[in-house]
């Protein structure tokens, strides 16, 4: 049992860790002149161009058939896990499935399936499959028993499940698999970073070869892709785009596996002492002192700083679209600012300040705090919007501190704890950047093709996002326990009810 | 069977919710052919007597002969008209035919529910989503799925609260014309009494009143609400 805090207590910690872990970070930029490249690729953006049309429309393609294929074959198998889900074989293995973040994912595949598009498939949807099975079952269990009250006799399981819960929960269902489509076009560029023919190949080309013009439109054309996706997006054409995108994996080039991948996979997962040759004092030693711990505490610190970042950030952001803090044009150019950082992948970002800053922690911190803060801005400043104010309620500034932030708080925190293990994850990926967090090892163990380290070092990862996962989870109740203690009547003054709902349609991971 | 046979007895039975009676002791026997009318003010446990009754139906032979109109309708908004009328039929057939009528229904199940649904008003609309009808709609889609049922009980809980009194008046009737036996929670006097032929008053937890409407005056009824 955790000692009783007070919010103010809780904060001072969150301050005081967040300054050591700032402490711990380092920020040295490496690049000598960070104004010269950030002009160049504002060129790039004003005047982008496209050499090779070709190759950009088939990336795009894939982009596309990548996430379409990514999110059916993880919401098909989350809509049939999520009946089960409250069984622990089950939801063990979605915990497992949704810990390790897609590109590790897609690492660990690299090696059994090779630079296909079965890796990149799997990649998004093995652990989509865990996070909707769990979010499926949870929109089961909150289904009106009403329906089920109101039938005579005692129906079967499986009739009681498809004629009165399913159809209750399919409107919030497609709602969030939009959601989760999302996500997928940004996992399936980030993609391309590891190889695969994904837009986020071209990005990275075109960077390290400093065609900004060319970067910038590639850019522009995955913004045009996502931010109108709930126009584009038609749930009667899901058939027509599920083939195309079918057919488009069909034509990609696969370069050939040798035979025997899966036998040999499954021998190299196995720790080295096992299949003898090393003694395991050596192998212990060198996995987890010398990488898994030095590979944690920079994730850590890593994570630690970010969530900081995001929290000043959104807390900062959230009245930028809010017309009555910011005027009309104001709430619009908010808008369009919070858009972008929120549609465009951590991944993305932290590459993109990588090549302006340099190598060290600040892109990462940067990318991170930026993305999440934007969509903890995005969804505090619209239920800002939707608060019922009094007529002579002040404006501007004056409106955010004592009306705005206020009555959200409680509401923003939650969702800063609930982007917490999502930072986490991301935090470890950073490691492919060159930060020295858990990804970082994992891909030097990869590319001396040490999988048994590699597995290693994911498992730990795993251990560390579950241990955050819990931690957030336990916060998040206490804070909602102690709303409901303090509130004069007993009812929710602080999180509006939904407020679950709108964690999850609009806070997933990814 | 006789037409004035018992259908069950309750003897010094405490119902109530999880563990905490609002009832009882009640010692309460209803007999096949009767239109029983529950009466009392909010919160004195008409709901809860009929959840009773349902039960100890629902668990004796006649559980396949009974239809119930709950008060928060129990329908399913995403679903169709059709379907949430037919739902009330899913104990009688087996699991892959339900299945089936979930993802087709045929022609002769579609008209077997739109015959209940004209004697609702609501003939034409099966096609259209529950969650498109308005109040007074949806209660008529719960009064067509018992209709379409049939058997020899019904259980309502105010099943005509969201209609006007003649709609009212008009459904009751095809309600005591489709089910020999009927107990009904309802609120309005006029109503109830045109509708029962045994009323049954509730007051703090007790049954107080158990008379035919003709012995009744207006006064003893509303007594209960005093």
């Amino acid at each position: 049992m955790i000692p009783r805090l007070t919010g103010r207590g809780m904060l001072a910690i969150f301050a005081v860790l967040s300054l050591a872990a700032l402490w711990r970070a380092d920020l040295s930029g490496q690049q000598p002149d960070p104004w010269l490249i950030l002009s160049r690729i504002g060129q790039g953006l004003l005047h982008p161009a496209l050499s090779d049309p070709g190759a950009i429309l088939r990336g795009t393609a894939l982009t596309l058939a990548f996430a379409f294929v990514g999110v059916a074959l993880g919401a098909g198998l989350g809509l049939l896990a999520a009946p089960f889900y409250r069984r622990a074989p089950v939801r063990l293995a979605c915990i497992g499935l949704r810990a390790l973040h897609e590109l590790f994912w897609a690492l660990l595949l690299i090696n059994l399936t090779g630079l296909s598009p079965l890796t990149g498939v799997l990649a998004i949807g093995l652990p989509y499959a865990g996070i909707c099975a769990k979010v499926f079952a949870d929109y089961l269990d909150e289904a009106d028993p009403g329906p089920a009250r109101a039938l005579p006799g005692a129906l079967p399981p499986v009739l009681r499940l498809l004629w009165l819960r399913l159809p209750q929960c399919l409107p919030e269902m497609r709602v969030y698999t939009l959601y989760r489509l999302e996500c997928a076009m940004r996992s399936s560029a980030v993609l391309g970073f590891i190889g695969l023919p994904t837009l986020g190949f071209h990005l990275e080309t075109f960077f390290k070869q400093a065609h900004y013009a060319e970067a910038a439109a590639v850019l522009m054309i995955f913004l045009g892709l996502i931010l109108p996706l709930r126009h584009w997006m038609r749930w009667r054409l899901v058939p027509v785009f599920l083939a195309l995108s079918l057919l488009a994996l069909a034509q990609v080039e696969v370069p050939p596996m040798g035979p025997g991948a899966l036998g040999r996979f499954l021998s190299d997962i196995v720790p080295a002492p096992i299949r003898g040759g090393t003694g395991w004092e050596g192998w212990l030693s060198k996995v987890f002192l010398d990488q898994a711990w030095p590979g944690v505490v920079v994730t850590l610190v890593l994570s630690q700083v970010a969530l900081a970042g995001t929290t000043v950030f959104a807390a900062a952001a959230f009245p930028l679209i809010v017309p009555r803090v910011v005027g009309r044009a104001g709430a619009a150019l908010g808008h369009a600012v919070l858009v972008v950082f929120r549609s465009l992948p951590e991944y993305v970002l932290a590459f993109l300040f990588l090549q302006v800053f340099g190598a060290s922690m600040l892109p990462a911190i940067l990318a991170l705090a930026l993305h999440n803060g934007a969509i903890i801005a995005h969804l505090a400043g619209r239920q800002a919007q939707g608060l019922a104010l009094r007529a002579d309620a002040p404006r501007g500034l004056t409106l955010w501190a004592w009306e705005l932030f206020p009555r959200l708080q409680a509401n923003f925190w939650a969702l800063c704890l609930y982007r917490w293990e999502i930072i986490l994850r991301e935090s470890a990926i950073m490691g492919l950047l060159g930060v020295g967090t858990l990804g970082y090892f994992v891909q030097r163990n990869l590319q001396e093709l040490r999988l048994d380290r590699v597995v290693a070092l994911l498992v730990v990862t795993v251990l560390v996002t579950l241990g955050i996962d819990a931690l957030s989870r336990g916060l998040r109740a206490r804070l909602r326990a102690g709303l409901r203690a303090g509130a004069p009547d007993g009812a929710s003054a602080g999180i509006p009810a939904g407020a679950g709902r709108a964690e999850q349609a609009g806070c997933g991971p990814g | 069977m006789p037409a004035h046979a018992p259908l069950l007895c309750l003897r010094d039975e405490r119902p109530g919710w999880g563990g905490a009676p609002v009832l009882g002791p009640l010692t309460l026997t209803l007999h096949r052919g009767e239109r029983v009318v529950l009466m009392g003010r909010s919160g004195v446990g008409k709901s809860t007597l009929l959840e009773t009754l349902r039960r100890r139906l629902d668990a004796g032979p006649g559980g396949r002969e009974l239809a119930i109109v709950a008060q928060d309708h129990g329908l399913v908004g995403p679903l169709s008209v059709f379907h949430n009328v037919w739902m009330g039929q899913l104990d009688r057939h087996g699991t892959a035919r339900n299945l089936r009528t979930l993802l087709w229904p045929s022609r002769a199940e579609r008209a077997l529910a739109e015959a209940a649904l004209a004697e609702t008003g609501l003939a034409g609309l099966g096609r259209r989503p529950v969650a498109a009808l308005s109040g007074g709609q949806r209660q008529r889609v719960a009064l067509s799925r018992a209709l379409a049922r049939g058997g020899a009980v019904v259980l309502a809980d105010e099943p005509v609260s969201a209609l006007d009194p003649a709609q009212g008046a008009a459904l009751l009737a095809a309600l005591a014309a489709r089910f020999p036996t009927a107990v009904l929670a309802l609120h309005d006097v006029g109503q109830a009494m045109a509708f029962a032929t045994r009323i049954l008053g509730l007051r703090d937890g007790r049954i107080v009143l158990d008379a035919a409407p003709a012995t009744l005056t207006e006064a003893q009824v509303m007594d209960l609400y005093a």
